[in-house]
């Protein structure tokens, strides 16, 4: 009987699963279906879930657009330069502040999440006006620093508050200074740490959509707005828009499903979102 | 402070005082970890209090982009209350925010008690679980927006199948904000969960076991032994969901740009077009300093609401 009771929980935690997991999954198989389908097989109804022809040329329409490129570049190159630079900054930031025990200062980083990301570009983009860099690459990158900047710092403080001491204080007695011993010591052990942060960082920089729609000219445009910039030209072609959703967003799906750990880690400990 | 007066310091700190090792390891520890910060801390400078500042100043002026700011001292602030489309898109941030609060927190806490639970594949089950919070917000409101298609979405023909009608969704005022809510609960429910599976994690089994000999039904275990050990956690979760889900941008915008009309017109949606489609950088600025305060104001209530109903120290009557 007990065995019985014991199975009956079983599947009734599968099924909890199922009902839990699914508009998740779901959602994503859709967009699958949706971008390798014929526009008349999307335009069906009731709705074709498995196509009996495959297009596969909704992506081959997006990746060889002579644009794609342009754009796949300048998201690798914004979040790629605003993700370095905050790790070169906000590391050394986070160790120091975990070993003056600067509690204060976090909350500058936790106000820095409160504030909309719009609020921030107002200021800047006049700032940027002014110095005449909109047209180039650079107001992105550095006002996606806003995102990557305190993620990095507050999963740094973290991770340096939980390093034992004890290594850090005999590298001291045996004549290191504070550099040697940041570098050589409290550096390498922290490696896990600067990963998890490394990892939010380029994730939330990649999606970050509302600085892009402000400053990106039409040769600067980053993916997330180079998509959305596709809505308002092809309305009713589904197919194509789905397939360039889905690259857009793919890098950070196989990101997390990868490095989930990571992410769970990262996210718990500082229940940190960008923008 | 530079590291040379911080040794200086010590030394003579060592001249005045008989100890000299607990008290100048102490001064010439704090100053030297300053050049770890300062790199940093001239970006925060520059990125983020730089703005801030700014803003305060430019919200005392008229100022349209590309004529010179001239001094008007509060009249921006004066001008929000008459504003009848400001004051619509406080009415509408505040429906939308707490839905997005309130929906997220139930289905997250319902998530993370199944996922507390041993079974195999856990790890890539919740991979695929959170999969909607990392994704790309644009992406993912691009397939919302056909799944919300009256004649063609997807669910439409799911409400088909069980006997609905079809709804009109993003594309009626009266069910544009739900329907919103509805994809902001799909993308958020997985970080509640984090945040209390991380809180379930952390009770003992103690009371477990003893609610287990005493007969406790599954329900009661999660009501009287669950529920009041992961209110801390809870309440973080709702105030991080409150401060995201009143600034929430991306799948508004993407999704419906503050319409139809201006039925889900949020603040910061309405804060998009002062600043960046009428360039009114100094009314936008006042804008920002009150949107602020509310979120502020906001996170007060939360703090007091947690406060007079003791949610972490009673035994579960709240």
């Amino acid at each position: 009987m007990s065995r019985f009771r014991e199975l009956l929980g079983r599947a009734g935690l599968a099924f909890a699963l199922l009902v839990i997991v699914s508009p998740a999954v779901l959602f994503f198989l859709w967009m699958i279906s949706l971008s390798v389908k014929f526009e008349i097989d999307n335009a069906s109804y009731p709705p074709v879930f498995i196509p009996e022809h495959f297009n596969w040329g909704n992506y081959a329409a997006v990746l060889s657009s002579n644009r794609f490129s342009t754009y796949f570049m300048n998201s690798l190159i914004v979040t790629g330069a605003a993700t370095a630079f905050a790790l070169v900054v906000g590391v050394p930031a986070g160790y120091g502040l975990a070993r003056m025990r600067a509690h204060k200062a976090a909350i500058v980083i936790l106000i820095a999440r409160i504030t909309p990301g719009l609020s921030y570009l107002i200021p800047l983009f006049l700032l940027f006006q002014w110095l005449g860099l909109l047209g180039t690459l650079w107001p992105q990158i550095i006002i996606h620093l806003v995102v990557t900047v305190p993620i990095v710092i507050w999963i740094m403080i973290g991770y340096f508050e939980t390093t034992p001491m004890e290594l850090e204080e005999s590298a001291l007695i045996d004549g290191a200074n504070r550099w040697q011993i940041f570098r050589y010591v409290a550096l390498p052990i922290a490696r896990p740490g600067i990963a998890v942060a490394f990892i939010l960082a380029v994730i939330f920089s990649w999606n970050n959509f509302v600085f892009g729609i402000v400053l990106a000219g039409r040769e600067t445009r980053t993916l997330p707005v180079a998509v959305y910039n596709m809505i308002s030209f092809d309305q009713l072609s589904w197919g194509p828009l789905a397939a360039a959703a889905l690259i857009v967003t793919l890098p950070v799906l196989l990101l997390t499903v990868f490095a989930q750990r990571q992410i769970v880690a990262g996210l718990t400990a500082g229940a940190v979102k960008g923008g | 402070m530079s590291e040379a007066t911080a040794t200086a310091q010590g030394q003579v700190q060592s001249k005045t005082r008989p100890e000299p090792d607990a008290q100048g390891t102490v001064g010439w520890e704090r100053p030297s970890y300053w050049p770890f910060i300062a790199p940093a801390l001239t970006v925060v400078l520059a990125v983020i209090i730089f703005p801030w500042a700014y803003t305060i100043w430019m919200s005392l002026h008229e100022w349209k982009v590309g004529s010179p700011p001239t001094f008007v001292g509060l009249a921006n602030y004066i001008r929000l209350p008459s504003d009848a489309r400001f004051v619509e898109s406080i009415g509408h941030t505040l429906v939308y925010t707490a839905l997005s609060v309130v929906l997220p927190l139930m289905f997250g806490t319902l998530a993370a008690v199944i996922f507390h639970n041993k079974f195999p594949m856990r790890g890539l089950l919740r991979g695929l679980f959170i999969l909607p919070m990392m994704a790309t917000p644009v992406a993912i409101a691009l397939v919302w927006t056909m799944m919300f298609h009256p004649q063609l979405g997807i669910l439409n023909y799911l409400l088909s199948l069980v006997g609905i009608p079809a709804q009109l969704w993003v594309f009626h005022p009266d069910t544009v904000i739900p329907s919103l809510v509805l994809v902001e609960t799909w993308q958020w429910s997985p970080l509640v969960m984090l945040i209390v599976l991380g809180g379930l994690a952390a009770i003992p089994s103690e009371p477990y076991e003893s609610a287990q000999i005493d007969g406790a039904t599954r329900w009661q275990t999660f009501r009287y032994i669950s529920l009041p050990l992961i209110m801390p956690f809870l309440f973080i979760a709702g105030m991080i969901r409150m401060i995201d889900a009143v600034k929430s941008f991306d799948i508004i915008f993407a999704i419906t740009q503050g319409g139809p009309g201006s039925a889900s017109e949020t603040i910061n949606l309405y804060l998009y077009s002062v600043a960046f489609v009428y360039y009114d950088v100094g009314y936008a600025s006042a804008i920002v300093v009150v949107f602020f305060a509310l979120i502020v104001a906001l996170a007060g209530a939360l703090l007091r609401l947690r406060q007079t109903t003791h949610w972490n120290d009673t035994g579960g009557s709240t």
